[in-house]
């Protein structure tokens, strides 16, 4: 199997080696700005200084859902058309996804302690996320344990797409479960009220920056796929010389 | 179609099979709880609708992995995936069948762990309805991930890491039910829910299950 | 600097084990890209 001979990998690798400096100078820009100007906003009248999380927090929410969506896409079209990049582009992803979801549950539980009282609550969309970040784990775990890889791609692909499908059902099921137990409980997290515009813009810039860091780093993943896989090919071709 | 479950129900009960290992795991899971929370009665009733939901989801996880093992190892895999048979449709006769060996015994009997548990009077027919209607989407999801991870080795521990994230449906649901049975008051929307998720899933959990079986076996 | 009141080690935390993730797979991911380019060039050369 030499994928190299495609023209999709070389086509891929050259011009994401042109476009990844640009990538990663405005991911770096972009999401220092964006925490800087976060953190120097001034205190929000009900959270206090802990408003400023929401600069981490909401980005990473964002990108952890993204990021399986795009995995999603990714492997539909491994599935349908078999290009390898397509493949790789998604298990390059799903490490960078599962960090998101980690930073998403970590800033929220860390908010949580002072607003709540407690490291953790069964929140609708907490638990939303950590049935997602399971999600992930589950994928990367499979992705490591078969060994045949275009089989692996194959496997990966048919749990992602079953995996969109419960984590969708088990969003739904998770808001149904928090609600049925505490009635009027209002454990909503600041985003659901309108954002003034002091907090809004830094967290856009926030938002870009770290989508742009997601880019970079796919990116550069997809390209370490590409490499090795070149490498087991050329190393599975001198064997059977 | 009837060959293939009668061969794989006689595989099951006969000795070796593992029938009847999924009951005496429900047991041991309803007997560490109280060991692990208190024998308080008042805690315990609160709790069992979740721990009887829980201790026969994780009954149900056992024995998985020999829904498609047996016969990928010995080859008659193979020979299922060729047959006139279409794939999908082995794949529901082994569900079928995992499910009349685990699932139905598991809800049959759950009123027996309930008493250990301190479960409320009312809860105990919801308590069967759901299970019954639920562990049948145990069975399919858990063949669904037993497709995927077949031939791996040590793939049980991995099949546990796919498959329980996809039962947190069914598992909300059918608790949800019970707990609402028992506290007298009507249990129609979680188990109309919990209806809904198995029957989507006995619908297309077969393709997905067959798909992965036929990237195994290439 | 800028005043963090009563939360500021729930906002340091936050801000600390975020920037630590990023950080990390930023560079495991740049890591594991270097070696496999270069375990790529010298099967590259020697073959």
């Amino acid at each position: 199997m030499s994928i190299w001979e495609y023209a999709n990998p070389v086509k891929f690798m050259r011009s994401s080696g042109a476009v990844l400096p640009w990538v990663a100078a405005g991911a770096g820009l972009c999401t220092v700005a964006g925490l800087v100007w976060g953190f120097l906003t001034p205190e929000d009248y009900k959270q206090g200084s802990t408003v400023k999380i929401i600069f981490l927090h909401v980005p990473a929410a964002l990108m952890a859902i993204n990021i399986w969506l795009m995995m999603l896409v990714t492997s539909l079209v491994w599935l349908i058309r078999r290009h390898h990049v397509s493949a790789l582009a998604a298990k390059a992803a799903a490490p960078i996804g599962a960090v998101m979801t980690l930073i998403a549950l970590i800033t929220g539980a860390i908010w949580g302690q002072p607003m709540w009282g407690t490291w953790w609550e069964w929140d609708p969309r907490l638990t939303s996320f950590l049935i997602l970040f399971l999600f992930y784990l589950g994928y990367m775990a499979l992705w490591e344990a078969v060994e045949n890889p275009d089989s692996a791609a194959d496997l990966t692909g048919v749990l992602c797409l079953v995996g969109s499908v419960f984590a969708l059902l088990s969003r739904y099921a998770v808001n149904f479960w928090n609600q049925g137990l505490h009635q009027g409980a209002s454990l909503s997290m600041a985003p659901g009220e309108r954002m003034s515009a002091i907090y809004r813009y830094p967290l856009y810039l926030s938002m870009l920056g770290f989508f742009l860091l997601f880019l970079a780093l796919v990116l550069v993943r997809t390209r370490t796929e590409i490499r090795r896989r070149r490498l087991a090919a050329l190393l599975a071709r001198e064997n059977r010389a | 179609m009837k060959a293939l479950l009668i061969r794989d129900l006689r595989l099951a009960t006969r000795s070796g099979g593992g029938f009847g290992l999924a009951l005496a795991f429900f047991l041991i899971v309803c007997t560490l709880v109280p060991f692990g929370v208190g024998p308080e009665g008042g805690t315990l009733s609160r709790i069992a609708p979740g721990i009887l939901w829980v201790g026969a989801l994780l009954s149900c996880l056992l024995s998985l992995d020999r829904i498609f093992a047996l016969d990928f190892d010995d080859g008659s895999l193979d020979l299922l995936a060729t047959a006139p048979l279409p794939l999908e449709g082995t794949v529901a006769i082994k569900a079928l069948a995992h499910w009349l060996v685990t699932g139905l015994p598991l809800a049959l009997s759950a009123p027996v762990f309930g008493l250990l548990l301190h479960l409320p009077g009312p809860a105990y027919p919801w308590l069967v309805a759901s299970l019954v209607l639920g562990t049948p989407a145990l069975s399919m999801l858990g063949a669904f991930g037993a497709a995927v991870t077949v031939g791996l080795r040590r793939g049980g521990l991995l099949l546990s890491l796919l498959v329980l994230p996809l039962y947190v449906p069914t598992l909300i649901f059918g608790a949800e039910a019970v707990r609402r049975g028992a506290a007298g008051a009507d249990p129609g929307t979680p188990l109309v829910f919990l209806a809904a998720i198995t029957a989507a899933t006995l619908a297309l959990a077969p393709f997905a299950a067959a798909a992965a079986l036929r990237v195994n076996l290439r | 600097m800028i005043e963090l009141g009563k939360y500021a080690g729930t906002v340091l935390a936050a801000y600390g084990a975020s920037l630590l993730l990023l950080v990390g797979i930023t560079v495991q991911t740049l890591l594991a890209n270097a070696r496999a380019r270069r375990e790529l060039q010298e099967h590259e050369r020697r073959g």
